[in-house]
């Protein structure tokens, strides 16, 4: 029992946006959502954390359904790192990570503080960002932000993280710094993907969406294949294992009626 | 959360408790500094008044000590100069706390406590009380203020919620709601008032502390109070919007709750204030800044410290402004901007040049 939407739909702004989606992530493992542009992964992100209710369906925590808890007693269990999280304060870095500690006050502010510190320090830690724990926000790179984001949300203690695209804006050595990261933490991770490779590495499990549906869903290699990328992407792909038993998505610049060349995914075949 | 992870980082964490003693020891300075500020505003002005008449006054009236001091001088202080300058006081800290905490809720560092047309809602009131003449006799021109500036502060928070909520909406249509009172305000003056009634208005609106009493320094001191201490209360809420509706969500925060609750208070400690002491600018909106500088982002800490700056520089600028160019007194939201903004710049100017 963890974090878990059923049949959830919800319209925004009069279009809809999660079409009839169910999620049983298995706990401790990681699961990435891909698709388009549009396909609703920070949609159906934002009604895992609550922050959204579906307009049918439910989404439980620990069979509780979601709208009958608390935000705090929301937030201790499922933590968020959204995309275009920004801030003009003039906050350092320790104090951002501390911000995790809030739902684990009292309505006076009097938590234990030594406990307070200590997931504070270890969440630094994690992430490597105890060197910078005293530097300004302003003064981060890109990938520093989105670490000291991921630390933060540490810091919460969560047994769920949910991730929108954590990945953008990284270099191609903090995107595998960050995704190795998390897919080793002992917490059931939900991450919105663009990078197929990097899903294929990381993910325990993938879910693909499509206008909001869930069109496909298993394991990587299971799910990744040449015509699907085709279909719902509208891309030629090239889907294949390497010598090191690792699957690799290529992808051929186009139109996409040449596909009939493509590998035939059923059985990816090392190349 | 025990993965062992094996980045290099040094493990020793660098949590200062002296940082936390520096708060506590400035803010402890800075009560003193508020006491000892209102003290010596006092002897200031044409009537000789010393420390040591200030101190025997306040043993006095407080039944500590039977000391003879003269009756003028006992007026002097305990019905004129002590009154005010504690309301100054009161004034500073709830407009500098309505500030910080506006600016935090609403993620812009421009908004200050008039920014959802409290001020002008305020200003309107008291035209329709003071020029008009209606119910003047039973609400008077405070009541007035006070009231035009809760309607002021409904019509934005109506307007913000019919175009869909959000910090911008709620911006933009307290800048709609401000200009629909101030030309509601120049209407009345210019359709009704006489030149006698024009200047005691543009007074009134420009801030003054003339001829506050002891039950406006009570009704101040007791909303400023119960106001800082709800705003403490929410320090973390404060600290939690840093990045946004969407994180304070994931932290537990209830959002839209909070942030309803917030912007209530303000308007209440806001509306109170300016119907005794009319609209301080410069305050709310800057004083905050000030403080962050030189405490930090952290609520917990920029409240208190934003409420003792505040307090300490409008005891200052009134006592300035009331003897300055005497017999004539300068209107203290005058004083403000202009004792403020070179302070300021000082402390902009010293942080950029500080490592």
């Amino acid at each position: 029992m963890t974090l878990q939407a059923e049949r959830v739909v919800w319209h925004r702004g009069g279009a809809l946006v999660v079409d009839d989606v169910t999620l049983r992530p298995a706990p401790g493992t990681t699961v990435g959502l891909l698709g388009p542009n549009g396909s609703g992964k920070s949609s159906l992100l934002r009604l895992l954390g609550g922050t959204a209710k579906p307009d049918s369906g439910v989404v439980t925590l620990d069979g509780a359904e979601l709208r009958s808890l608390t935000r705090r007693d929301i937030a201790r269990a499922v933590a968020v790192v959204s995309q275009h999280a920004d801030t003009d304060v003039d906050i350092r870095v320790r104090d951002v990570v501390r911000l995790g500690r809030i739902p684990h006050r009292d309505s006076f502010g009097t938590a234990s503080a030594t406990r307070d510190e200590e997931a504070v320090a270890e969440a630094l830690r994690h992430t490597g960002l105890t060197d910078k724990a005293d530097q300004r926000w302003d003064t981060l790179s890109g990938g520093e932000r989105q670490r000291a984001h991921i630390a933060r949300a540490l810091a919460q203690e969560p047994r769920e993280l949910l991730l929108d695209e954590p990945t953008n804006h990284l270099d191609i050595r903090h995107q595998l710094e960050l995704l190795s990261l998390v897919s080793r933490l002992p917490v059931t991770s939900v991450i919105a993907l663009h990078d197929l490779n990097l899903a294929a590495t990381f993910c325990d499990e993938v879910i693909v969406l499509e206008r909001g549906r869930a069109v496909a869903g298993g394991s990587p290699r299971e799910v990744l294949t040449a015509e699907l990328i085709a279909r719902v992407y509208g891309v030629r792909a090239r889907v294949g294992v390497d010598d090191r038993d690792r699957l690799t998505v290529l992808f051929e610049p186009g139109p996409l009626d040449e596909s009939a060349e493509l590998t035939p995914e059923d059985a990816p075949r090392p190349w | 959360m025990t993965t062992p992870v094996t980045d290099g980082a040094g493990s020793e964490s660098r949590t200062s408790p002296g940082n936390t003693l520096r708060v506590v020891l400035l803010l402890v300075g800075g009560v003193v500094a508020v006491a000892l500020s209102v003290g010596a505003a006092i002897t200031l002005g044409p009537a000789d008044v010393s420390l040591v008449n200030v101190r025997d006054v306040l043993l006095n009236h407080l039944g500590l000590a039977d000391i003879p001091v003269r009756v003028v001088k006992d007026a002097i202080v305990w019905e004129e100069r002590l009154p005010r300058a504690l309301t100054a006081a009161a004034a500073g800290a709830g407009l500098g706390i309505c500030g910080a905490v506006m600016q935090s809720l609403l993620r812009n560092p421009l908004a200050d406590p008039f920014l959802l047309g409290i001020s002008s809602g305020a200003s309107t009131g008291a035209v329709v009380i003071g020029v008009l003449g209606v119910g003047g006799s039973v609400i008077g021109l405070s009541g007035g203020a006070f009231i035009g500036a809760l309607l002021a502060f409904a019509l934005v928070m109506l307007l913000a919620r019919l175009a869909g909520g959000g910090t911008d909406r709620v911006i933009l249509a307290g800048v709609a709601s401000t200009q629909l009172f101030s030309a509601l305000t120049s209407f009345v003056i210019f359709a009704f008032a006489d030149a006698d009634e024009t200047r005691g208005v543009m007074f009134w609106l420009l801030g003054s502390l003339e001829g506050v009493r002891w039950d406006d320094v009570v009704l101040c001191a007791v909303v400023v109070a119960v106001g800082i201490a709800l705003c403490l209360a929410y320090s973390h809420a404060l600290d939690a919007f840093s990045f946004g509706d969407e994180i304070a969500a994931s932290l537990g925060i209830a959002v839209a709750r909070v942030r309803l609750g917030l912007l209530v208070l303000t308007a209440l400690i806001t509306a109170t204030l300016v119907s005794v002491t009319g609209a301080i600018g410069f305050v709310g909106l800057v004083l905050p800044h000030a403080a962050r500088f030189l405490f930090g982002p952290r609520h917990a800490a920029l409240i208190p410290a934003t409420a003792l700056i505040g307090a300490v520089f409008m005891v200052w600028v009134d006592a300035v402004s009331r003897v300055a160019f005497q017999p004539t007194p300068l209107p203290v939201g005058v004083g403000t901007a202009l004792v403020g903004v070179p302070a300021f710049v000082l402390i902009l100017v010293r942080k950029r040049r500080a490592p």
